[in-house]
């Protein structure tokens, strides 16, 4: 395994993809099939920051403070993720693609702001419960957990992607995943499928959080540094161009996207001052133009026609209407 | 310790601010039935006009004002033929609307990065002190400090907020937007020019967007490329607090989103001062997604 | 087999279904006529659970379904279609109709990912009904194609194969003929018919009369919310309250 990922590296070494490069890449695949699983549902839900946040302060104090191995924090960081999914969801699923989304950007600032004042709250109940002053300090608010071990190894991420790929099979085959494509194309003829709307939808956003959550868990050992300030609304951005840009139609889009979008800046020196700039434009332009993502090839030869060729000539509408429409 | 008075003062002051970038948020999304998650970055860039037109080219604070709003107004326009219009003429999903508006959101904040290091080689700029009298006039009898400027803003903010109900309720390009945000096929039958109904739509939610982030940093003096992120989820939760597109409601909703954030202070502290915003906004939702003003929508198709 | 008593509905300051009582007996077909607007829709978006009414009860083999959401009254054996066609339209032919046995299955997803054994049955099931359902609605030939891309007749007999695909014992049909030629609509007419003789209970409601006259068993007539007339065919034909009220007046539809 380990010769495999070294002779991957020196491949990809030339074009700027150097091993800790290579290991967000499939941190971010991870998070894009994350937010696709709401999105093939039909969800714009905007949580996934806020999921990984959580992934990542739980599973580094696993490590940190009960010495856990990365296995065990990646478990932690899942269920805990999906944990806290669920009464979330059950309110705010109920609500429609906007407010959904408004929602959601809520619950990631309010995680944020959480993580920030968390020591000074726990601190000022302790100081109540025991009648004296008590300085709690676990997370660092502002300031973040400093000095984790890089524990993440490439084979880690790898393997989990690979299962993970293998659970999307299979979810495509099955009953949960043929009633998200209905959800997401008519949720009232779903339900007269007989299909539970509500709860296929809170499956889908438990799934979606844990996903979250465990890439929480690896980036915060990969980065050895975990603040609030990392899991802003840029943050959800990020991964929700990860899916655009790759295509939502299959699994495969997002890991593409999430490869794909994580690479270019490296590869290409230049981006990496406009990275902003440049995550903008994906999300713009792909969604214009480019509607399926990049795995989408027919939207592609769109594409290409547009700028080689002169556009379709539109039906022609003056034929057979102008007699009615001039007056 | 200021007294009530005094903080009622404060909410105002900065409730004036909130409602009218809440106003820009809930026009767009009466007519079009979409919400413009740029419209924060459109806040972002009144400021910046506003502090480049004085800081670059001299122009008095009346002047940079105009500019302020005309150059938001113009981007907002941009924005309407780049993010939204191709979109809705393919009929996509509204979902793919968000998208896009979030994406030139990102576009814009991060073009006003690269220009605030050009031109002021960092990423804050200021609207220099003597320009703007901060110096606060102080009523002894009911111990209140106001700063002049503070009154100017509550004052032409409630002057546009009674400009724009003008305009929807009495004038014919608003009974256009009216009934285009009522049923766009029916508004172009009755002979409307949908498109320029949006376009006008877009330029007015610019200008009111501009002149909000002028004056936010006005009164906050520094002005950077992020100072849309400290409003962009007050100002949704403003328009949800009030109800999704009515236009009594946003102006409300800023005032009591901005009441709530003074009283948060007092009581917790500055650190709780968003949470309680963010809280709010989640039972809203929750509890009565239309709004306080706005409309019973029935979940159903 | 399904009963209706008193069941009003009413949005604001309408009364869209005002103290409407019927009753399906099973295998029988029983049509619903009545003018644009009488709350034809309304009742049925009232039985399958897409609306609930304000008052009265609503029967499925005696149980009072009338507070249950749509997707347990197609497990408890209802199903329906829509007036406009609600098909998945970037689905196949043929996973549309895996999708209608949604509710047959037991399985989870931790089932598929590990091919458990009730997974690979219920699968094989799935399979196999929905190629009975191809075959009979003269679908087979399109099973791959989005059912979006079908021509408008064979998207009205995929949907009716989808109701069915949820097992159901009662069928409600809304206006299941519109646009289709009197060809098509005689066709269709006889699936219909074949559908009772197998055992099924069917409500239609119609503007096509020569439909309702072909296949209906017994009829009512809707008209401002209200049942103004019950009986067969026949009698429906020459009952003069029906005639003002419905066939003197409607001229859009009825032929």
């Amino acid at each position: 395994m380990d010769a495999l990922i070294n002779g991957l590296i020196e491949i990809l070494k030339p074009i700027g993809i150097t091993e800790p490069v290579f290991q967000f890449m499939l941190v971010n695949a991870i998070l894009g099939v994350s937010i696709y699983l709401t999105l093939y549902c039909g969800l714009f839900s905007l949580a996934n920051a806020g999921f990984m946040a959580i992934g990542a302060y739980v599973g580094v104090i696993l490590t940190q403070s009960f010495d856990l191995p990365l296995f065990g924090a990646l478990l932690g960081g899942m269920i805990a993720a999906g944990l806290i999914a669920i009464p979330i969801g059950i309110p705010t699923l109920r609500l429609r693609d906007i407010y959904l989304a408004i929602a959601t950007i809520g619950f990631g600032e309010i995680v944020r702001i959480m993580i920030l004042n968390f020591d000074d709250f726990v601190g000022s109940i302790l100081t109540l419960v025991q009648g004296e002053r008590v300085r709690f300090t676990l997370i660092e608010g502002a300031r973040g957990i400093k000095g984790i071990p890089k524990l993440t190894e490439s084979w880690h991420l790898i393997l989990f992607l690979l299962i993970l790929m293998f659970f999307l099979t299979r979810l495509h085959h099955s009953r949960l995943g043929r009633a998200m494509t209905a959800i997401r194309q008519d949720e009232i003829a779903a339900a007269s499928m007989g299909i539970n709307v509500v709860y296929v939808k809170n499956v889908v956003f438990i799934m979606s959080a844990i996903l979250a959550g465990a890439a929480g868990v690896f980036s915060g050992h990969l980065t050895r540094i975990v603040t609030p300030q990392a899991f802003g609304f840029d943050k959800t951005v990020d991964i929700l161009a990860f899916a655009v840009l790759g295509g939502t139609s299959t699994w495969f889009g997002p890991i593409v996207g999430g490869l794909v979008l994580t690479a270019l800046p490296e590869s290409l020196r230049f981006l990496k001052e406009y990275r902003g700039v440049f995550t903008g434009l994906v999300l713009l332009v792909v969604i214009v133009y480019l509607p399926g993502g990049l795995i989408n090839t027919t939207s592609w030869s769109k594409f290409i026609r547009r700028f080689t060729n002169r556009p379709e000539s539109p039906p022609d509408e003056n034929s057979g209407h102008s007699t009615t429409r001039a007056n | 310790m200021d007294t009530l008075l005094q903080q009622v003062v404060n909410a105002i002051s900065l409730g004036a601010i909130y409602s009218l970038f809440a106003l820009g948020y809930s026009l767009v999304f009466s007519i079009l039935g979409v919400l413009n998650l740029a419209h924060s970055a459109i806040f972002m860039s009144g400021a910046f006009f506003g502090v480049l037109a004085v800081n670059q080219l001299g122009t008095p604070l009346w002047l940079a004002f105009i500019l302020a709003m005309v150059g938001a107004g113009l981007l907002s326009v941009t924005l309407e033929f780049v993010a939204f219009r191709p979109l809705r003429r393919r009929n996509a999903p509204r979902i793919a609307q968000l998208i896009s508006s979030i994406g030139a959101a990102i576009l814009i904040v991060n073009i006003g990065q690269l220009i605030f290091l050009q031109q002021f080689g960092r990423t804050e700029a200021y609207f220099p002190r003597e320009l703007v009298s901060l110096d606060p006039i102080i009523i002894e009898s009911l111990s209140i400090r106001i700063a002049p400027i503070r009154m100017i803003i509550v004052v032409v903010s409630l002057l546009l907020t009674i400009l724009m109900q003008y305009l929807v309720g009495r004038t014919q390009i608003g009974q256009h937007m009216r009934a285009v945000a009522f049923n766009q096929q029916t508004a172009a039958l009755l002979g409307i020019n949908v498109s320029r109904i949006f376009v006008f739509a877009f330029f007015l939610a610019g200008v009111f967007g501009g002149a909000a982030g002028m004056f936010y940093g006005v009164v906050f003096l520094n002005v950077t490329p992020f100072i849309g992120e400290d409003v962009a989820l007050i100002g949704l939760t403003a328009i949800v607090l009030g109800g999704m597109g009515s236009i009594q409601g946003a102006v409300l909703g800023g005032y009591l989103v901005a009441g709530l954030q003074v009283i948060s202070v007092v009581l917790g502290g500055s650190s709780y001062r968003n949470a309680v915003v963010f809280l709010l906004l989640f039972a809203i939702l929750l509890v009565r997604p239309q709004g306080l003003l706005g409309q019973s929508e029935s979940t159903r198709a | 087999m399904l009963e209706l008593i008193n069941v009003s509905r009413g949005f604001g300051g309408v009364q869209a279904l005002s103290g409407v009582s019927l009753s399906v007996p099973p295998q029988r077909i029983v049509g619903l006529i009545g003018p644009n607007g009488a709350g034809k829709t309304t009742l049925i978006n009232n039985v399958s659970g897409l609306d609930h009414p304000n008052g009265g009860q609503i029967l499925f083999d005696g149980q009072p379904i009338e507070k249950e959401p749509s997707h347990r009254i197609t497990r408890l054996g209802i199903a329906r279609t829509y007036q406009n066609i609600r098909l998945f339209g970037e689905m196949t032919v043929r996973q549309n109709l895996l999708v209608g046995q949604h509710s047959l299955g037991r399985a989870n997803i931790l089932e598929a990912v590990f091919f458990s054994p009730r997974y690979r049955r219920e699968e094989r099931q799935y399979r196999a009904r929905a190629e009975e359902l191809l075959e009979r609605f003269g679908l087979a030939s399109v099973a791959g194609m989005a059912a979006g891309n079908l021509p408008y007749g064979d998207q009205r007999r995929l949907e009716l194969a989808r109701a069915l695909a949820t097992e159901p014992k009662v069928l409600l049909l809304d206006e299941p003929t519109a646009g289709m030629n009197p060809t098509e609509t005689k066709a269709l007419g006889e699936h219909i018919q074949d559908l009772r003789n197998d055992g099924l209970s069917i409500l239609v409601i119609e503007h096509d009369m020569s439909l309702i006259h072909q296949v209906c068993d017994e009829i009512y007539v809707l008209n401002f919310g209200q049942i103004i007339a019950h009986g067969t065919s026949d009698e429906i034909r020459t009952d003069p309250v029906v005639i003002e009220a419905y066939l003197g007046r409607d001229d859009d539809g009825a032929a």
